[in-house]
Order: C-alpha cells, then structure tokens, then sequence
C-alpha cells in the first residue's frame, strides 16, 4: 500500500489518478503537488519523546550556531570591559581618584579574585534568563509561532522543559566563554589567583545555575506581559545583577547585615558563592549545603513552575 | 487506505467558553461534526463564528470546555500527543520558525516526528520541489510573500504524511492568482487522499472546493450536508430584497400569495421575498412601493447558492 520510497518516483498512486507524463514539465507550477505530498507513502517512523526532544535541541543548535557571533559577542563586551576598567585601569591609575582600593595591597585578595567568579556568574544568570524570556516573547506574541513546535508530538510541559535546557546550555556556554576573558585581563601584579577547588561543587553550581536561571527566565517571560518587557529590565534584571554579589563575597555583606538578608532571594547571589566555592575556596563563602540546596531545589521548583504557566499560556 | 476505520473528526456537543475578567464570552457552544477518511470538508461561517476555535480544539491547542472531540479516534484533551501525530495544521497567521530557513523549517518538522537526518533532508528537498518553492530554500520567512508563506505551511503540514490536514482560512489575505492556485494545490491533495478540513468565510470557497460544509454562525451548526443538499433543503429559493424609503407598503404582503412564493419577511422599511420562481416579483415590489408613494432605495436578487442558505438559516445577510 506504499508508493516507493524513492523521491523520483512517478507511478500512479495509490488512489487510482494519473499523473501527468514526467517530461511534460511547463513552468513549475506550485499547484501540481505529485503523489509523494500527501496521501500514503513510505511508513513514518514513530517518533520517541527523547527523539523529537532531541530534534527541538538539534533546531536551538543550529539557531545559537547560525547567531553565534551576534550572541555571545552581547555576552563578553561588558564583563570584559568591567574587568579592564577595575582589574587594569584603576590599578594603574593607581592611587588617583581614590582608587586604590581596587589594587591589591599587602597579600589580600585583588579586586579580580573577587570579580572572576562573580562575573562568570552573572554572565551565566543573565544569559540563561534572556536566552529564555526574548524568543518566547517573539513566539507568544502576535504570530504565535509557538504553534510551530506546541504541535509536534510531545506533551506542552516537555516543550516548556526543552526551552529550559536550551535556554540553560546558552547560558552554561556563556559562563564558559566568559572565564577565560576575565581570567586573563588584569594589570600586573592584580592577577586573580583562581584555581579549582572543588569539581563537583563547580559542575553542579555551572549546570543547576544554568537551569535555574533558564527556567526562572522561561516563568517571567510566560507571566509578564511583552510590551512590559522594558520594566522587566529594568526592575528585574538591573537589581539583581548589581546586588547579585558580582563585586563583594556575600560574606563581606556582614556590615550591612540588612542587605545581606534582602539579597537572599537573589538567585544570583547562590550562583557566584558556588563559584567562589569553587574557584576561590581560599576566600570566605558561603556553605555548600545552603547554595547548594537552593541551586537543586530551586531549579526542581522553578522549572515545575515554570512548566506549568507555559502550558497555560499555549493552551488556551 | 492507511486511514483508520470510523470517522477522521468526530465532536459531539463541543463547546469552549473563554474566561475573562469582563466575563465569559461562549465561542463554540454545541459543535456536533463527522468527518470522513477522504472527505474534503468545510465550516464556513463569517468571522468570528467559532470556526477557529473549533479548528483549535481538533488541533489540540483549545481546550474545550465540554463535550467531546476525536481525530482519527483520538480524544483530542485525553490523548493529544496521539491527536498531534496525525494531523497536520496551517493556521492562519505566518507560524513558520522565524530563525530558520524554508528547507530548515521542513527538514526540522520532519526530524519532530521521527525522521532521521538525512531522512528529513530528502523529504525536505521534496516538498520543496512539490510546492515550487525549490528557488526558495534559502529563503527566510519574513522575506517570503504571502503565497509562499501559505505554500510553505501546507509543505510543512505535510511533512509528517498526516491523515487529517487542517486549514484555517487559508486563502484570506491572497490575492486572486494565488487564491486560484492554492485551490488547485488542494483539489490536487484530496485527490490523493487527503482527508481535508478548512474553514472559510468565502461562500465561494466552500462551494468550490468542499464535499460537505457546515455552516456556523455564533459558535453553533447551523445546517450540515452537500453543497447541493443544502441548496436544495436551505436555498432552493431566490431571494429578492427590496429597501424603500418609507414605511413597506401594504401592498406587498399581496405576494405572499402569488403562485412560488415561499414566504416573505417584512422588516423596518425592507421586504425580503423568498421565491422557487422569482420572474416578475421584483418589478411588483417595485410597483406596490410606486402605489403607496414610497421610493425604492435598494434592491437586490439573489440566485440560489450558499448565501441564499445562509439567509435562510440565520435571516441575516451574509457579510464577510
């Protein structure tokens, strides 16, 4: 009950109509749809959640390969900057314009010790939630492309979950790009003194940071209006970057205790004391169990969350 | 026939009411539809009728309030990813993936539904040739015209070999070349099998291209059967329609009557006579309107044919 599976195959169809003779082809009229369009032809295979869980990846590779440059150039410019105005500058400007404080001064740590994870950090929370927010906009709002992938054969809430991971490996490749440029830019004598203490702890702070942040991301964007996206920067993201302890350890916080408190509910503050973990063990941070339960258990709570306002929003 | 047995698109009683803080507005309230394998099929209703509603629901994208809807014996809220597997959506605004190019959009629907690489790339390729869109592949969606785009849709709807395409308004927008083509396009399709449902709130539309139509006003079926069967239980008669610029003379309600007068409806300064043989109503309206000293302002004789239906059914002109 199948017509062959070759694309050149011009025998009449299953239906019993005629084709035109091949080689009478005129202009390529649009409205001559052959047999192989429509109708029966070679079995489709059946697709597996996992299978076109992994096609909707393979799309977002090739989309993040085709704007790659684009990207992650937005990405680097200003933790690169950042570090060549506070890690290279200021040092050499030296004790001009009271800014002697960003240059190390007997053995203490350097502002970019400081600055390396928390820069790293934020590059990854900020790229996770706008890899997550900015397409789904595009996608819910007038043409609704969503409809696109929102029909393909897997239950909405995974759709919501592949966003998450998309929008999570964007902002792991982020951070990754991100160290290097940081690690490296620095005046002489400020070098970051960075080495790796603790793998586990830095895989698990990179991926569940990565997620976190994507699907924190994917809930503002399903709740927040579009057109209020300008107030979602400047409301949102702005302060959580600035008091998200980029610049100063959480636990330099202590003389502002009411601040240290507040920042709790910064999601970004656990992602850069992971790092600091990590990468400057020898600094003073905070504890594993307390970043690295709200990394799990915020990732587990955001994305179910997050799952749950996409599917309403897509299904009306 | 892959297609399985009973119908392709069954509801009963399908209603979606949608909440909003204003209130609840009822969209669909009491779809009854059988589609079957093959059958090209239309509602055709003007806008904001239900029909889209309708046609979310079958597409598993509306959730329906009550009342229950299968595809391909499917029950589209219990089972959608089965519902989803088999059918194929052009909708009426431009869904294609922004971010990647004609072939992209093609080969990547292919590879959502269980098409290897390469796989995906062959049928692509194929459909792409299919469609005339071969000088395309490049092409991005927002740089494409409005044929293109639809054509492209139906490619992409296509990918998959679905049992059940459905096309919501797929020629508003087109202009009349592109509109001849697209009709043709689907024509081509059902008579390979396709089993197609559309709808469209062009008349002509429906009369050209639907084996059965259903026509839909205010989110219920209002009659459902052959274009022909309609004409003939609905719409057999002329419609004449007359305005005057004064109060309807009395004159006219001598007509009701006249030998293949079905009835008449005398409205707020108009009359509407329903005729199995129209020859010589007009010029008596007129005439009756000349008697009492009324001025006609309007007048309009309609053959047969799914306006007539619709004018039938609902007593309402049809507007588009």
């Amino acid at each position: 009950m199948t017509s062959p599976a070759s694309p050149n195959a011009t025998g009449p169809t299953p239906g019993g109509t005629t084709e035109e003779p091949a080689g009478s082809e005129s202009a390529p009229s649009p409205a001559a749809p052959r047999n192989e369009a429509a109708g029966p032809g070679p079995a489709m295979p059946r697709a597996t959640l996992t299978g076109t869980f992994l096609a909707m990846m393979a799309r977002e590779v090739r989309v993040m390969r085709k704007n790659f440059l684009s990207t992650f150039v937005r990405v680097l410019v200003q933790p690169l900057m950042f570090v060549f105005v506070f890690a290279y500058v200021l040092p050499k400007v030296g004790s001009g314009a009271g800014a002697g404080g960003f240059a190390s001064k007997d053995g203490g740590p350097t502002f970019a010790t400081i600055l390396v994870p928390g820069l790293v950090g934020s590059a990854i929370v900020m790229q996770g939630m706008m890899a997550a927010i900015f397409p789904l906009m595009m996608e819910l709002s007038w043409q609704r492309s969503i409809t696109d992938r929102a029909l393909a054969p897997v239950p909405v809430p995974v759709l919501a979950l592949q966003k998450i991971t998309a929008a999570g490996l964007q902002a792991l490749i982020a951070g990754l790009l991100v160290f290097p440029c940081v690690l490296f830019v620095h005046a002489g004598g400020q070098a970051p003194n960075i080495h790796v203490g603790n793998w586990p702890v830095l895989l698990l702070t990179l991926v569940t940071g990565s997620l976190m942040c994507a699907s924190g991301g994917l809930l503002l964007g399903t709740l927040i209006d579009p057109q209020k996206s300008q107030v979602l920067f400047a409301l949102v993201l702005v302060p959580m970057s600035m008091l998200g302890c980029v610049y100063y350890p959480w636990a330099a916080l202590d003389h502002v205790r009411w601040l240290q408190i507040v920042t709790l509910i910064n999601p970004m503050v656990y992602v850069n004391e992971g790092l600091r973990t990590a990468l400057t063990p020898q600094m003073e941070h905070m504890p594993i169990w307390a970043f690295g339960s709200v990394l799990i258990l915020g990732t587990a709570a955001l994305s179910w969350a997050a799952a749950r306002t996409f599917t309403r929003r897509v299904l009306t | 026939m892959t297609a399985s047995p009973g119908p392709a698109v069954r509801t009963v009683d399908l209603h979606k009411t949608y909440t909003s803080p204003r209130g609840d507005v009822p969209a669909v309230r009491g779809i009854d539809l059988e589609v079957r394998p093959g059958e090209f099929f239309g509602l055709l209703g003007p806008n904001g009728a239900g029909k889209s509603t309708t046609i979310g629901m079958l597409t598993t994208l509306v959730v329906p309030t009550s009342g229950t809807a299968e595809v391909c014996g499917f029950d589209v809220a219990r089972r959608p990813v089965e519902v989803k597997r088999r059918i194929g959506m052009v909708s009426q605004n431009n869904t294609l993936d922004a971010d990647l190019t004609a072939f992209e959009n093609l080969e990547f629907r292919g590879r959502y539904f269980g098409l290897g690489a390469r796989d995906a790339r062959r049928r692509a390729e194929e459909l792409l040739e299919l469609f005339g869109l071969t000088d395309r592949r490049k092409g991005v969606p927002f740089e494409m015209s409005g044929g293109q785009v639809k054509r492209l849709m139906i490619a992409r709807a296509l990918v998959h070999r679905p049992e059940v395409l459905f096309l919501d308004e797929p020629t508003a927008g087109l202009d009349p070349q592109n509109r001849a083509n697209l009709w043709e396009l689907l024509r081509g399709l059902q008579s390979r099998g396709q089993t197609i449902l559309l709808t469209t709130h062009y008349m002509e539309e429906a009369e050209a291209l639907c084996d059965r139509v259903a026509v839909v006003d205010h989110g219920t079926v209002l009659a459902s059967d052959t274009v022909e069967g309609l004409k003939g239980s609905a719409g057999t008669d002329t419609v004449i329609t007359v305005s005057f610029d004064g109060a309807v003379p009395e004159g006219v309600h001598a007509l009701d009557r006249r030998e293949g007068v079905s009835r008449i409806e005398v409205g707020d300064g108009q009359v509407r006579v329903f005729a199995r043989s129209p020859a010589g109503v007009l010029g008596e309206l007129v005439a009756a309107g000349a008697a009492a000293g009324v001025g006609v302002t309007d007048a309009a004789q309609l053959r047969p044919s799914l306006e007539t239906v619709f004018l039938t059914l609902t007593g309402r002109e049809y507007r588009d």
